[in-house]
């Protein structure tokens, strides 16, 4: 059984579905035709049912990747003893008005070899709708190598010889010489004929394409700091994350990788978080993605539309809420870790946190695009009255935990935000022709306001705590300054810092969520990480403490630059799904903190030992 | 009153009907299908002003398709309510599974299934039957359509 770990992967993606790459050039995990649909390949879940598809040299090989500079396309090299095989991997993006019709869906693999020769190793084993159904494959001759599921064909081109395998499965051996290509072109059709794209020469006009495709949209970013390349390389894994029929954003392109190894905290990430909303639209404004900003906060406006006043914890791309959660017994897990659950429970919890961030979203379009239409605004009115009803009551809060509701502080928080936001907008006049309780929304903010300086403030520990009149804390509590509440230089705030990263930092900067984790053994927390380094940049700290801290996160990258939801106290290795939306909008939202407080002039300088980071070490 | 005028009155009846139908089930958050809307779009990216233009377009949309109900009763030599709600489910049958699985390739704001993911445009595509747009839209337009058959066909006289 081969060894798969969550940091060896890769994606590559289209704006509808993604796929996982490991170092040792497998595709572990690809969902078509949308990223939460059935899976054609879970080897990432099971190795043994879950089906992957391989293409590596015979030999042993010392393996290396990258991404080709400011492009989702994957290249991984393969150096062996008798030579080196390069495969490059993508999701072809097309031309808007092409000669050629497209296929639905396309993952192109394409294989050269660079020195020697080398035999190359193919291994194809689709097991559609996690594995649980039969693969039948048939040999189409030059059409390809047919397998048909569930209304859907997908079909597999090479221009080297497959033969069926023992197991199931095709299987395959080619010696390359130096010069010498193969390809790959697996695709997916339901609704028509299926397009059948061209191999060679072709597949590499394809990657062409794709590569200017995804440069010309890399050029578009606005940032020109130090960490270009990290901030580059989120923007782009946000992308991919971002089904774009509709713009939402999914929180991560898989399901159940778990956030302890062997536990039960496996859960499907495939939607779009509504919690996500502020931080994601700020760090697309804030890299000059206007179009992708607005078309995210658009979709929020219309995912929420079906349920407003109240909102779901989180919707499908297509905004739909999705409540069923079901557990897949015949898979493994990833490393052991069971069950491996498809849908999410979650989206029937309360998070009142929702509001201020959905509110939050739509007042940066506002400040952006001057008007709101009449809808827009109606809505934002009753999201506002609702959160002057409801502030007050227990909820499961932004962590979404499932052992009950309290009273959490980052939700009275977020509620004082949508207010907040929301006078805002009628202190600019965005009102105008729609009655809005300003009143009331001001009355409820201001005993918001005195409720989280006096209950949330245990003066015990001298820190803001977690939940009303507790003594614990939480990381979500950094965000304070972000969201304007307190002064990132306040004592209050400082010394609040301090008390999260004695209880809540382990080495390097790194954060767990809660102290729910400390005890839990879950993983770090990869945003919290960079919500402090945003802290820091704002004035809790000096700018050079900020940069270091910055810094430090940066390491925690797999060799690709992609980060899972959390990352490992012990090895720093990726736990949780992957990538996750979540941890790059920090990274971006860090980066453009700390642009924005960059001291003019002031040289770049080794990262400080900062005192107190190694608290939990 | 002559044939023409009895078209135009309660075509235009039926259509103020349906459109009324149409956007009541969106304002009770059965569906987020908004016909005028998805229209208005089609000439101004204007939120609000689209909602004006798509109004007046469809409108006129309805009469054209009153006409064609008319057309049939014509044919059949004879109206009534259940004829015409009979064509209400025909026409809402081709809103639902022709027009709106259509409307992304023609319709220079509205995303298309197909899109890459470099192009971002902000209008989601309703899907079949508009199941992208609450998995209520299928009741909702069929109701409205029979409403509007029904109406068509118990008013308009031969």
């Amino acid at each position: 059984m081969r060894p798969v770990r969550i940091h060896d992967h890769a994606v590559i993606g289209d704006g509808h579905s993604a796929a996982l790459v490991s170092r040792d050039g497998a595709v572990d995990w690809l969902c078509w035709p949308r990223f939460d649909s059935p899976s054609l390949f879970a080897g990432i879940l099971d190795p043994e049912v879950g089906g992957a598809w391989c293409l590596r040299p015979a030999e042993p090989a010392r393996v290396t990747r990258e991404y080709l500079p400011d492009t989702n396309v994957l290249q991984t090299r393969f150096e062996t003893d008798g030579g080196v095989l390069v495969v490059t991997d993508l999701m072809p993006v097309h031309e808007a008005h092409s000669r050629w019709p497209r296929p639905e869906r396309e993952l192109l693999r394409c294989v050269v070899c660079e020195r020697g020769e080398v035999a190359l190793d193919v291994r194809y084993e689709p097991r559609p709708d996690y594995g649980r159904a039969r693969a039948d494959i048939r040999d189409g001759g030059r059409l390809g190598w047919r397998l048909e599921h569930a209304g859907w064909l997908y079909t597999l081109r090479a221009d080297v010889p497959l033969r069926p395998a023992a197991g199931g499965g095709l299987v395959g051996r080619e010696s390359l010489r130096v010069g010498q290509r193969a390809h790959f072109s697996l695709t997916a059709t339901d609704d028509a004929p299926a397009v059948l794209p061209p191999l060679g020469r072709f597949s590499w006009e394809r990657v062409e394409r794709t590569v200017e495709a995804w440069r010309r949209w890399a050029a578009r970013c606005r940032y020109t700091g130090p960490y270009r390349e990290a901030v580059v390389r989120s923007a782009l894994a946000l992308k991919l994350l971002t089904f774009g029929p509709s713009g939402a954003v999914v929180a991560a392109a898989t399901t159940s990788l778990p956030e302890t190894l062997g536990g039960k905290d496996n859960w499907d990430y495939r939607f779009c978080w509504v919690r996500d909303a502020s931080f994601t639209a700020r760090a697309l404004y804030g890299l000059g993605y206007e179009a992708e900003a607005e078309a995210f906060v658009s979709w929020l406006l219309r995912a929420t539309w079906l349920t407003q006043p109240r909102m779901g914890v989180f919707y499908d791309v297509y905004g739909r809420l999705r409540e069923r959660e079901e557990e897949l017994p015949h898979l493994r897990g990833y490393a052991g870790s069971r069950p491996v659950r498809v849908g999410n429970a979650a989206a029937t919890q309360l998070q009142l946190d929702s509001y201020g961030e959905v509110i939050d979203a739509v007042a940066q379009l506002a400040r952006r695009s001057g008007r709101l239409a009449r809808d827009e605004l109606r809505m934002l009115v009753r999201l506002g009255e609702y959160v002057t009803k409801s502030w007050d009551a227990p909820d499961e809060g932004i962590w979404e935990t499932r052992s009950g509701r309290r009273r959490h502080t980052f939700s009275r928080l977020s509620c004082w935000v949508a207010l907040e936001r929301l006078l805002e907008l009628h202190r600019r006049g965005m009102f105008r022709g729609v009655k809005a309780p300003v009143e009331r929304f001001r009355d409820v903010r201001e005993r918001l306001w005195e409720e989280l300086r006096t209950r949330a403030w245990n003066p015990r520990l001298e820190s803001y705590v977690r939940v009303l009149d507790g003594d614990e804390v939480d990381a979500d509590l950094l965000l304070m300054a972000w969201y304007g509440f307190e002064d990132a230089r306040s004592e209050r705030m400082r010394s609040t810092h301090r008390r999260i990263l004695e209880r809540l930092g382990v080495r390097d900067g790194l954060l767990f969520r809660n102290e729910d984790d400390v005890h839990e053994g879950e993983g770090a927390f990869g945003v919290c990480g960079f919500w402090r380094v945003g802290l820091l940049a704002k004035g809790a700290g000096s700018f050079m403490e900020a940069e270091a801290a910055f810094r430090r996160q940066l390491a925690y990258a797999n060799d690709v630059g992609l980060y899972a939801e959390e990352i490992s106290p012990d090895t720093g290795e990726a736990r949780g799904n992957f990538p996750q939306a979540f941890t790059h909008v920090g990274l971006i939202s860090a980066a453009l903190e700390l642009e924005e407080a960059r001291p003019w002039r002031e040289p770049l300088l080794e990262a400080p030992e900062i005192p107190g980071e190694e608290a939990r070490a | 009153m002559s044939g023409v005028l009895r078209w135009a009155v309660w075509g235009f009846a039926s259509t103020l009907v349906l459109t009324g139908l149409l956007t009541g089930s969106q304002r009770l958050r059965l569906t987020r299908l908004n016909l005028p809307f998805l229209l208005g779009t089609l000439v101004t990216p204007d939120r609000d002003r689209a909602k004006a233009y798509g109004l007046g377009l469809h409108l006129l949309g309805g009469m054209l398709f009153s006409g064609l109900y008319v057309a049939a009763f014509t044919a059949w030599g004879r109206a009534s309510w259940w004829l015409g709600g009979l064509v209400g489910v025909l026409h809402a049958g081709f809103v639902l599974l022709v027009v709106l699985p259509v409307l992304p390739a023609v319709h220079p704001r509205m995303a298309s299934e197909s899109q890459d993911p470099t192009e971002v445009r902000q209008l989601e595509p309703p899907g079949v039957l508009g199941l992208h747009y609450g998995v209520r839209t299928p009741l909702a337009a069929l109701v409205a359509h029979v409403v509007f058959g029904v109406l068509l066909g118990a008013l308009y006289r031969l």
